[in-house]
């Protein structure tokens, strides 16, 4: 509905200028379910070709697939969906984006402004129910807010301490025209992420680096966020300092190096975990001292001087006093600190002491299991993907015990391999998110290890999957238990296994198969290897590889809540 | 220990909600929160009068920080500052005794408004502690106690 008015500015209709505001931010790809209040907006999209729209099956799916995609790739993910349910369905997503620090920006539509608050069809407060998961949310009340708006709302989602942004659209918005202008760059007063590194902060720091005889290097997801993974293997190689990461962080670091300590926390690595007790120096970048990572608060590390390097304020010292805290981009830090050290060659104290403890430790072997020759244990399976897969796959997935042997076993050489819920932890994230990393990778291998539990959570994104393609491979880990629900009732509530049992579970194979999929079951540990070899054979096909495995297998070590590091359960 | 945090916001829709959200979504207790346009229509000041130690309060002003809509926090306890509240408290005239009518009208922080239904409306404006103080003394006869919560300012 264009019109010429005097010869003047173009004017455009709000689902107009919602498009051609995508294609100025350089989005090609949205993921979304239509409904009554976008309809506008979707008769946009199917008007042009630069922004195509997957369409999911659900709007969790749809949320889910957009953090798998900004995750894998440098790129923001893109939600819209339709007002009332459509957001709320969208919610669990938006909460995990948040928790995760996950750039996205989904667009919900909203009833015509007239109605608001008045109880209409397909109504709901988005702003206020999204208000406490979002890093920030808009509603659009002019059309011509709508530009300036989605402008922020990108510039939000991606800068700083990225995470979900939602924009509501009141569905006469879409309908009114004005002018379309889209500003090149965003100035907020309240708003600015580009913090100025204290430059006491660092020098105290590297003092603290070069002294000291125990270091630990605690790296998490925000090192990722900041692209700042080579920086940190520079800095990490040149001090030979440990390095240790948390579940977010996983690929960060090289998970095959020497100097790796292997994840840390409630089911960390034994090295990682004593190594975290007992150093004197503990550097913690962009990871935030979550509750499964430090375990006892009073018992954390209680020797050692702690310098955290952030870029969100309010993550110093939430939990963990910080000694030397360092607010900033992690990349721009880790830079100023190599400028202090590394350029000016000079050198750490001697801490072969510190690594012969660490390698008594490694000893342990504290990840180890052992595969018979009837049933199949689920690390085994890890393993083996792994090594048919050279450690080079997009690996998503769900949450239980299969995502912590996948944490665990699977040695991310790179950053942004690793797609998994870490805060919220939500199942039913595997699958819709190996969506995202497959869309925003198209030629890579992905996988999704899940559980038979959390897959069907959101088992409906496999007509999804069909619809464009994806050739996804599924490694369902089948123990027909929630294992970790099972796992904590057994050590913890005297083995009463109260709803962890999952009967008359579906035939995944068939399950696959009516999907347009194909299924494999495999039962025998003989049969894993060319299991995983012949789907990863099938590169145009999405194989769902259904894993018989032991009923019993626990996630070790653990730290149960409240213990300190150095109690782990070993096994 | 009790702490007054001064926050220039936005003055949007919204923006009081993201403030009192995140105390309730944080466990920060409020001991009173007062919101008014500041000295930039665009913008709201609003005084929050909280309770915590330095870890909480610490935590308070980044979270608080964090919000877009919020454009500068600070916590004014610390320093020099000036706090004021005002609190109306109905009484039946009838309970209140002769000496401490006189006791109230002689009191410059206290006025007096008197109703059609034989009721009197003590207006006091003072600080919280010394509101709190002639509240105490007049608790029993008291039919009805508004009060403003504290507002506050730097002074140094």
């Amino acid at each position: 509905m264009k019109q010429n008015i005097d010869n003047k500015q173009e004017k455009y209709t709000g689902a107009e200028i919602f498009v051609k505001c995508l294609e100025a931010e350089g989005i090609d790809l949205v993921f979304g379910y239509p409904g009554g209040a976008v309809l506008h907006i979707y008769d946009e999209l199917h008007k042009q070709n630069d922004v195509s729209h997957i369409l999911v099956r659900h709007e969790q799916g749809a949320v889910h697939a957009a953090e798998g995609y900004a995750k894998s790739s440098d790129k923001p993910g893109v939600v819209l969906v339709t007002s009332g349910p459509g957001a709320t369905n969208a919610i669990t997503g938006i909460a995990d984006a948040y928790m995760d620090s996950v750039p996205i920006v989904v667009f919900t539509g909203q009833v015509r402004t007239a109605l608001i608050g008045n109880d209409a069809f397909q109504e709901v407060d988005t702003v206020g129910i999204t208000r406490p998961c979002v890093k920030h949310n808009f509603m659009i009340t002019d059309v011509k807010d709508m530009a300036s708006t989605i402008k922020k709302a990108f510039y939000v989602a991606s800068s700083g301490r990225p995470g979900p942004v939602v924009v509501d659209i009141p569905k006469d918005i879409t309908e009114d025209i004005c002018e379309f202008d889209y500003p090149s760059k965003v100035s907020m007063r309240s708003y600015n992420p580009n913090i100025e590194i204290n430059e006491n902060a660092v020098d105290i720091a590297v003092d603290k680096i070069l002294k000291c005889k125990k270091p630990v290097i605690y790296a998490g997801g925000g090192v990722i966020n900041s692209n700042a993974s080579s920086e940190l293997t520079e800095l990490a190689k040149y001090l030979n300092f440990p390095v240790t990461n948390t579940l977010m962080g996983l690929g960060c670091y090289p998970g095959d190096d020497p100097q790796f300590l292997q994840m840390l926390g409630m089911h960390g690595s034994y090295e990682a975990n004593m190594a975290m007790h007992d150093c004197d120096l503990l550097i913690a970048v962009g990871a935030r001292f979550d509750d499964r990572i430090t375990g006892r608060l009073d018992k954390f590390s209680p020797e050692a001087t702690v310098i955290h390097i952030d870029v969100d304020p309010s993550s110093i010292s939430k939990n963990i006093k910080a000694h030397i805290p360092i607010v900033g981009d992690v990349k721009g830090v880790i830079q100023k600190i190599t400028n202090r050290v590394i350029h000016k060659k000079l050198k750490p104290q001697n801490i072969d002491k510190w690594w012969e403890q660490i390698n008594d430790w490694r000893k342990k072997k504290s990840f180890k299991y052992s595969q018979g020759d009837d049933i199949i244990k689920p690390q085994f399976v890890i393993d083996r993907l792994y090594e048919v897969t050279k450690g080079d796959a997009f690996i998503t997935s769900d949450v239980g015990q299969h995502q912590m042997w996948a944490a665990q076993l699977y040695k991310f050489n790179k950053p942004k391999r690793w797609i998994n819920s870490g805060g919220l932890g939500t199942m039913g994230f595997g699958l819709p998110s190996a969506m995202g990393v497959q869309f925003a990778n198209t030629d890579s291998l992905v996988c999704c290890v899940t559980g038979e539990a959390s897959i069907q959570m959101c088992i409906q994104e496999l007509s999804t999957c069909l619809q464009y393609g994806l050739p996804i491979k599924i490694i369902n880990l089948n123990n027909r238990y929630m294992g970790m629900v099972r796992q904590w009732q057994e050590f913890f509530y005297e083995k009463r296994y109260a709803m962890s049992y999952m009967d008359a579970l579906p035939d995944f194979v068939k399950l696959a198969e009516s999907f347009g999929h194909i299924g494999v079951k495999v039962e025998k540990p003989s049969d894993v290897d060319d299991a995983i070899k012949d789907a990863i054979k099938l590169k145009d096909r999405l194989v769902f590889l259904d894993f018989i495995t032991d009923q019993n297998e626990n996630v070790f070590p653990m730290i149960a809540t409240g213990a300190a590091h150095n109690k782990m359960i070993l096994s | 220990m009790r702490h007054i945090i001064s926050v220039l916001l936005e003055n949007e829709s919204g923006a009081l909600s993201r403030v009192s959200g995140l105390f309730s979504a944080r466990s920060f207790n409020i001991e009173s929160l007062s919101v008014a346009q500041s000295e930039d229509a665009t913008t709201s000041r609003m005084t929050i009068v909280t309770s915590g130690d330095d870890h909480i309060i610490e935590q308070i002003v980044k979270q608080l920080d964090k919000l877009l809509d919020v454009i500068d926090v600070s916590e004014i306890t610390s320093n020099e500052h000036i706090e004021r509240e005002i609190a109306f408290v109905k009484i039946k005239e009838s309970s209140i005794e002769k000496s401490l009518m006189e006791k109230i009208s002689d009191n410059e922080f206290l006025k007096v408004h008197k109703t059609n239904n034989g009721e009197v409306i003590v207006e006091c404006v003072d600080s919280p502690k010394n509101i709190n103080i002639f509240i105490e003394s007049i608790e029993n006869i008291a039919e009805k106690i508004v009060r403003s919560g504290a507002v506050g300012i730097n002074s140094d």
